[in-house]
């Protein structure tokens, strides 16, 4: 093998990975929301993001007979999934986090691993009175074909992308387009709103903005609202990437977007899209890399497979911390006193 | 008076005459999970079993004997087995016992059965400690862990044709120790190799799949189980890969198909249970099943039948090198062991050394259009004589 194949090779293991890193930016943007303004790790996001891939899933199957429009239906999915999703992250706030606003950091903290593992077994009874558990996505016609298949009209666009040797389905587009937008309306409503000036100053200092008649609580429903709607768009984002998911397939991605979501810094919302983006590539380059160490024939990298992608993403995690342990964007907070 | 004393007299006679030709009782036994989550297969373990002792009442009757079935619960549990398997040691008129389903339960339990001598026919345990251990009551009509691995590779080379092969595993025991065994009887054969490698991702199969898209294999082996493997296959399908993807038993359940999706298509898992339709003989057995039982006979019912019978011809063997009298617990262990059996629905059966059928089977099923169908049985022959 040489680098002429190479090279489209590795271009299209970055461009997955970069796909692949849209879903965990989005995951990453639940945590580091409602960080930023309780100084909380929602430990039960990943059961709020995974309710929003499944009820994507009961979208999709109860749409798939219809003739509509494919994209119609996705946009279906979102909000259904943006609706419930948002609307249980509210409730966990105000019946696990709310009653516990004054205890030590620790209770919470228990408490939100505690909702995690009473909403994974939630969701698997759910499903499974229906007799199912491995829930497939039936996604429209379409979604799954190569994105600017021969002969269509992009034919000389895909041309271009085939020869720089990147493979990408209609889906793995969609997915970006998505992500993009969501990321659009999170900085207009967060930078350029009344409610998120409302929510910046609670996150700043709660007491001083309560002070200035800002009702620190509803804020925080805001911002719950707003952080599970984000969780439902990614469950259903995932949902369409990875095609399967159950009741228990939020923790490993949870864990990886919550270390997107430090390694980025948490509380700060390009950090969070930055880790993800960040995180995706980094895995999909130490998949690949006995292949690499095989053909550069360097024996050490020929022993690094698939295996080592966690772990990898581990160390990049440990790496960034130790030199600057805020994380990549983060703003150290020593002048909250 | 007269006419009651000559009744009385006829009743007494009748009684003593009865008593005469009561047959001495023979038991066969099964230890199978008769409750709790698995007793679906475990009852079907027994009833196999029934229908061959029914079979055989008649003969015995001739004999003098009065042939039943006594069925045990281990539900699937390696204590509970052992307990049963005790009661079954203190039960004389037991000569030997049908089981387990799991080898988990099978290896206590014939351990504790070893010193009385109950001899043990197994309808499905796997793994090669069930036999390795030598023990002279144990023994077992299926195919053993270690010869999946051989049996998938040889599918692997003789009907995919596969000249470049990417093995993954789960990086489980059960995972890792068949995409060795794969591994390693491809390159005795020269088969090249591409990649072997371990993940335990359920999810993103992003890299790998890259991998193989660079490398092109001609087969992609997967030691895993079905909920991991179902993902991986989806992914590769939808990346326009038509790879053919093959595994072991861990692949065996309908979930895979369904979450598979439209990528269930060239899959393709070896496993010790027959379909039902798989085996030539099992169209009358099938249909004897459903009038006794009331339901569909499935893969451990005709393998419970199979090993009813291996137990139930060993123990007439006995019988008969006895001088057609009640043979000792001693003397049907050795009958079984050293025996020949036929007219079993996997065809006929004998044991190594240790107990391993000298010619199992396995089977090979294709997953097509998210439909299981056998592609083809391959036969294994014990590791050693």
């Amino acid at each position: 093998m040489d680098l002429s194949t190479l090279a489209p090779f590795l271009v299209n293991v970055v461009v997955g990975g970069l796909v692949l890193g849209f879903v965990y930016a989005i995951i990453a943007l639940g945590y580091t929301m409602v960080y930023g303004v309780l100084q909380l790790i929602n430990f039960a996001h990943s059961e709020v993001f995974v309710t929003g891939a499944i009820v994507g899933y009961e979208v999709f199957r109860v749409l798939e007979p219809s003739p509509m429009n494919g994209y119609l239906k996705l946009i279906i999915a979102l909000i259904a999934a943006m609706i419930v999703s948002g609307g249980l992250n509210v409730l966990i706030e105000r019946l696990a986090y709310r009653p516990l606003r004054n205890a030590p950091k620790l209770v919470p903290l228990i408490t939100a691993i505690g909702v995690s593992l009473i909403l994974q077994d939630l969701l698997k009874i759910i499903e499974g009175l229906q007799g199912r558990f491995d829930l497939t996505y039936t996604l429209p016609q379409g979604f799954s074909n190569k994105f600017c298949a021969t002969g269509s009209s992009c034919a000389a666009f895909g041309d271009t992308l085939r020869r720089i040797g990147v493979d990408l389905q209609v889906k793995d587009i969609i997915l970006v387009v998505v992500a993009l937008l969501s990321l659009a309306v999170l900085n207009y409503l967060v930078n350029h709103t009344r409610l998120g000036r409302a929510i910046r100053a609670v996150a700043q200092d709660r007491v001083t903005a309560g002070l200035m008649g800002i009702d620190s609580n509803r804020m925080i429903s805001a911002t719950f609202l707003i952080g599970g709607a984000l969780g439902g768009v990614s469950g259903v984002l995932f949902g369409m990437k990875f095609g399967t998911v159950n009741a228990y397939s939020g923790f490993d991605p949870g864990i990886i977007a919550f270390t997107a979501a430090v390694l980025g810094g948490i509380g700060s919302i390009p950090g969070a899209v930055l880790g993800g983006l960040l995180l995706g590539v980094i895995q999909n380059l130490i998949g690949v890399t006995n292949v690499l160490g095989s053909i550069t024939g360097i024996a050490n990298l020929a022993a690094i497979d698939a295996s080592y992608q966690r772990i990898g993403a581990f160390i990049v995690l440990v790496l960034i911390l130790i030199f600057k342990p805020t994380g990549l964007l983060g703003k150290s907070n020593t002048e909250k006193v | 008076m007269k006419k009651f004393g000559l009744t009385a007299m006829m009743l007494a006679g009748a009684l003593a005459l009865g008593n005469a030709s009561a047959a001495t009782v023979i038991k066969i036994a099964t230890l199978s999970p008769l409750s709790g989550g698995q007793s679906d297969l475990g009852t079907q373990i027994k009833n196999g079993a029934q229908l061959a002792v029914n079979e055989y009442k008649a003969q015995f009757a001739k004999l003098g004997f009065d042939l039943q079935l006594v069925g045990y619960d281990d539900q699937a549990d390696p204590a509970t087995g052992t307990a049963s398997a005790r009661k079954i040691a203190a039960d004389k008129s037991i000569l030997a016992v049908v089981g387990t389903l799991n080898s988990g339960v099978a290896i206590p339990s014939s351990a504790a059965l070893q010193p009385s001598h109950v001899a043990m026919v197994s309808p499905a345990n796997t793994a090669n400690q069930v036999t390795d251990r030598g023990l002279s009551n144990m023994n077992r009509i299926v195919a053993r862990d270690d010869a999946q691995g051989p049996a998938g590779a040889n599918f692997i080379m003789s009907n995919l044709k596969a000249k470049k092969v990417y093995i993954i595993n789960d990086k489980t025991a059960y995972g890792e120790g068949l995409a060795k065994e794969v591994e390693k009887a491809l390159k005795a054969k020269n088969v090249q190799v591409v990649a072997y490698e371990g993940t335990e991702e359920k999810n993103d199969f992003s890299s790998i799949i890259a991998k193989i898209q660079l490398q092109k294999p001609d087969a992609v082996y997967f030691g895993g189980i079905y909920n991991q493997a179902g993902v991986f296959i989806k992914q590769l399908r939808d990346k326009g890969l038509d790879t053919p993807v093959i595994g072991g038993d861990g692949f065996d359940s309908a979930e895979l198909a369904t979450i598979a999706g439209a990528g269930a298509n060239n899959i393709y898992f070896t496993t010790v249970a027959a379909p039902i339709d798989a085996l030539p003989a099992a169209k009358i057995f099938a249909g004897n099943y459903q009038k006794a039982f009331k339901k569909p006979a499935q893969g451990f019912g005709a393998f419970g039948y199979d090993a009813g019978k291996v137990v139930v011809q060993g123990v007439l063997a006995a019988i008969k090198n006895n001088g057609n009298k009640l043979p000792t617990r001693v003397q049907v262990e050795n009958a079984i062991r050293k025996g020949a059996f036929s007219g079993l629905l996997s065809g006929s059966v004998t044991f190594n050394s240790v107990g391993d059928r000298k010619a199992a089977k396995m089977y090979v099923m294709n997953v097509q259009g998210g439909k299981y169908k056998l592609a083809t049985t391959v036969n294994v022959s014990a590791p050693r004589n």
